[in-house]
């Protein structure tokens, strides 16, 4: 990756850090950069603290980097907690009217702004978060009419006299940084890219969207529920219906019921959440009945940490519901594979009449990153499995739901359409969907729909493509992970790379089924291995071991909220290689 | 070419029997209510392809394996958010929910409120018979104090809930209770409550001949009073309705409670579909609508 520009803005909850945030995204969006941030916060709606993180660059930013070239911390507490992030060549724009600085490295510009005497702060709340903002476009060699725009589109619809004044404070910022601050070395590139900057969230949603979701229902649950947003705001432009259920249990219930009824139906929730869907998920198996549902991660147990990332929830996931079923877990890989993924899945779970569960986390879904609009494709094909929705081509009452077949998937009637009534069964039942667990018990039956049932998963398998190795073949050392942690393990092995250690990567988007012969031969020839994941007990370590037989040389975890940093791992990796552990935890220096 | 124009064929109640015989015990009160949601499709003349039964978990949650419909059996207690989804995704569909007092009152307890809130255009029928059988025989939320059960050897210290003074003060738009013994009774409010539209929550005394020696038959049938055959009784009070629903001892009234019109069902009041089935929706979103999303990001 080619150099990139990070900056970070600090301060209470309420102080207004996402106006800044917002409008540098776009200020770097438009100038054709990637970009990714991430907000580190906590629950709670007013004070507590709040980092954003904004990281730009020519090429893609997979992650929030290691270093800040820019912080603007809008109180004491910020700038106490964070100025030691910065290193030589980075510089700090501060209210030198309230914010005092504390011990630096050499090198660090502290750029003081006399607030008071720049804006009228009885007038305006935020004046020093637009100073701020004006001094640094003028510090990054970035033309004030940039940021005059974006403020006219924020601002402009309060009213124009709102925006004039803040394009007046801004540019008085701006001034004065360029005659009293050094601006950056490197100015802040520009391209003639464009891309679509949004949040895991949704990109969730709209891939739903995409995919043909015509109900969507959820509670409300940090971090997920974001994807209702999307839903509530743009359902009616997309012809969906967005409900709000009284709880989790009721949400994926209707979820059911509506797929029943014939249409694509999903949901979103978080790990709490998502334990109190995980009976229902049984239903949806035994009656046949296709949903998805997204699961948030955030750090638990319990209520655990709400603002909080984690991949702590895969063995919910792979023990969900008791009995034997087929499903499918997906995690999708960055932001704009929570977009794509969504319909890979729902053809496979449509095809295959199974639940399937899309593994997100916190990171991605509250975080945001630019993707190219060509990727945001609302006309994937659609494949809705061996469906019945006319009454032509059976007699009468020949029909069964749960025909037993060579695939295990029977073609599925929807209510409605006369000739095909039948009962989906909750208990198991025999192929006309009669119940055989209490009355009718019949071992034989039983046994013959087990068997129909999980024959799918052989289909499932063909279905869903193996990891490859990312890399170089023969690398000294090869990292494992999966979902979120894609891109800053590949930023990781470009900084390893840079320090004479080569790396390659096996990073793993389908959980369910896991392809373990083929990650066997993937890993066949490598040196040594590690495996990377946002938890305490190496909950895929322990998966892939018990699906496999293969155990690692190595683990980097990390469970204190926080995501890795791309230094974290080359640390971790360094201090494996030279044996002085085989399970690293880093440490998180970003204190929120 | 002349066009063969088929005249539908009437529904009877052969087309209606289930595939399996009901696997309730002899003399079970769920029979007549069986009988008598079956009369009530005849009288109707619903075609049987066109109606859902959604059940949750217990006895009568059985229920859709005995009738000739489309069918759900979900889990215990989940029956109405199934059904709602059901029927808000297609609300051409007339679906029926059929369970017991512990699976509904239970279990299910919160959704009862919720659905109610909702005005969901489902009909509810909740066979209560005041016990949990299917498990043989513990105390149900309408288990009356001092019952003696497996869970109760020394007697039942939780008084029970009222399911029509809660579905009312929930702001239930149908309420009325049946007895199983009042075949012809029951059938007319199962005929009412279908064709309410909106919410229809009917509580049924269908007594438990196996597990219940309290509140059998026996015990109802000269308790039950038709609120039909009180001429001043105006089931469009609400107050009124609340204050009958309290009575309890020598006299139970039977019948219709209340009924307000004046509500939109949920799916009509659903801002989206207004009332249409999705089914009929395209599978792509319109590319010009997904063509804003997108350039909302750019």
């Amino acid at each position: 990756m080619s150099q990139t520009f990070s900056i970070g803005i600090g301060g209470a909850a309420g102080q207004g850090v996402a106006t800044p945030g917002d409008i540098f995204a776009k200020i770097f969006s438009r100038r054709g950069l990637h970009l990714n941030a991430y907000n580190a916060y906590q629950s709670i709606i007013r004070g507590g603290h709040t980092f954003l993180t904004i990281r730009a660059g020519v090429d893609p930013v997979t992650n929030m980097g290691d270093t800040l070239e820019l912080l603007i911390p809008l109180n004491q507490d910020t700038m106490d907690r964070h100025l030691r992030l910065l290193g030589p060549g980075g510089a700090c724009i501060y209210n030198a009217d309230s914010i005092k600085p504390g011990e630096h490295a050499e090198g660090v510009q502290l750029c003081p702004l006399p607030v008071s005497k720049l804006a009228d702060i009885t007038k305006n709340k935020v004046a020093q978060n637009t100073l701020a903002m004006g001094a640094a476009l003028s510090m990054m060699g970035i033309g004030f009419n940039s940021l005059e725009h974006v403020i006219t589109e924020q601002f402009g619809k309060k009213a124009a006299s709102v925006a004039e004044e803040n394009i007046a404070v801004a540019r008085a910022g701006y001034d004065y940084a360029t005659q009293n601050f050094k601006p950056f070395a490197n100015p802040v590139p520009m391209t003639d890219k464009k891309y679509a900057v949004l949040s895991g969230n949704t990109a969730l949603a709209m891939g739903g969207a995409a995919s043909g979701v015509k109900f969507y229902c959820a509670y409300p649950m940090s971090p997920s529920t974001g994807v209702l947003h999307w839903f509530a705001s743009n359902g009616r432009k997309a012809g969906i219906m967005v409900r709000q259920v009284e709880d989790e249990i009721g949400v994926v219930n209707m979820v059911i019921g509506a797929a029943q009824a014939g249409v694509r139906a999903m949901c979103a929730t978080s790990g709490g959440g998502f334990a109190l869907m995980s009976e229902a998920l049984g239903l949806s198996a035994m009656a046949e009945i296709p949903i998805v549902v997204i699961d948030c991660q955030r750090a638990g147990p319990s209520t655990g940490v709400p603002t909080k990332t984690e991949q702590g929830d895969l063995w919910q996931m792979l023990g969900a519901a008791f009995g034997d079923y087929p499903r499918v877990i997906a995690a999708p890989l960055d932001i704009g594979d929570c977009f794509t993924l969504m319909h890979e899945i729902w053809n496979v779970v449509d095809k295959f009449q199974v639940p399937g569960l899309v593994l997100a986390d916190l990171l991605l879904s509250e975080g945001r990153l630019s993707v190219d609009p060509k990727l945001l494709d609302f006309a994937p094909p659609i494949d809705r499995g061996e469906m019945i929705t006319s009454p032509n081509g059976h007699a009468d009452g020949e029909y069964k739901r749960y025909l037993i077949t060579e695939s295990g998937v029977s073609p599925r009637a929807i209510p409605g359409i006369p000739g095909y009534t039948h009962v989906v069964s909750s208990d198991e039942h025999d192929e006309n969907g009669v119940l055989i667990s209490d009355m009718y018990t019949n071992a034989t039956k039983r046994r013959a729909m087990m068997e129909k049932r999980m024959r799918k998963e052989q289909g499932i398998a063909a279905a869903v493509p193996p990891p490859h190795l990312q890399g170089p073949k023969d690398a000294d050392v090869t990292l494992i992970g999966w979902g979120s942690t894609q891109g800053v393990i590949e930023e990781a092995r470009a900084q390893l790379a840079g320090q004479g250690i080569t790396a390659n990567q096996l990073q793993i988007r389908w959980l369910v089924p896991l392809h373990g012969e083929a990650i066997l031969d993937q890993l066949r020839n490598s040196k040594r291995t590690i495996i990377v994941e946002n938890n305490y007990s190496g909950q895929f370590a322990r998966y892939l071991r018990g699906e496999t037989s293969f155990v690692a040389d190595g683990h980097i975890r990390k469970y204190d909220g926080e995501p890795f940093m791309p230094h974290h791992i080359v640390e971790a990796v360094r201090e494996q290689l030279a044996g002085d552990t085989t399970v690293s935890v880093p440490a998180h220096e970003i204190m929120v | 070419m002349a066009t063969i124009v088929e005249t539908p064929r009437p529904i009877t109640m052969a087309d209606l029997k289930g595939r399996v015989d009901p696997d309730w015990c002899p003399g079970c009160g769920d029979f007549g209510v069986l009988a008598a949601v079956q009369k009530a499709i005849v009288e109707l003349q619903i075609p049987n392809h066109q109606i859902v039964t959604v059940s949750g978990i217990g006895c009568s949650s059985n229920f859709p394996g005995f009738i000739e419909t489309y069918g759900m059996h979900t889990l215990h207690g989940r029956s109405l958010p199934v059904a709602t989804g059901m029927k808000m995704a297609n609300p051409d569909l007339t679906v029926l929910v059929t369970g017991g007092d512990g699976d509904g009152f239970g279990i299910g307890g919160n959704h009862f409120t919720h659905t109610i809130r909702k005005n969901v255009d489902l009909t509810y029928i909740v066979m209560d018979n005041q016990i949990y059988g299917l498990t043989t025989g513990q105390t149900s939320p309408t288990s009356r104090l001092g019952m003696k059960t497996k869970s109760s050897p020394y007697g039942n210290i939780e008084a029970p809930i009222n399911p029509i003074t809660m579905a009312l003060a929930a702001g239930a738009t149908f309420v009325a209770r049946g007895f199983s013994g009042e075949q012809k009774h029951l059938t007319d409010l199962i005929k009412q409550a279908i064709q309410h539209k909106g919410f229809s929550f009917l509580d049924v005394f269908s007594p438990c001949v196996t597990y219940n020696k309290d509140n059998t038959f026996q015990w109802f049938r000269p308790r039950v009073k038709k609120l039909e055959e009180n001429p001043d009784y105006d089931s469009t009070n609400w107050l009124h309705a609340v204050e009958k629903s309290t009575l309890w001892g020598e006299e139970i009234p039977i019948g219709k409670f209340f009924e307000r019109t004046d509500l939109p069902a949920l799916h009509e009041a659903e801002p989206v579909t207004q009332g249409r089935t999705m089914l009929s929706y395209p599978a792509h979103i319109d590319p010009a609508a997904a063509q804003a999303f997108i350039d909302e990001l750019v």
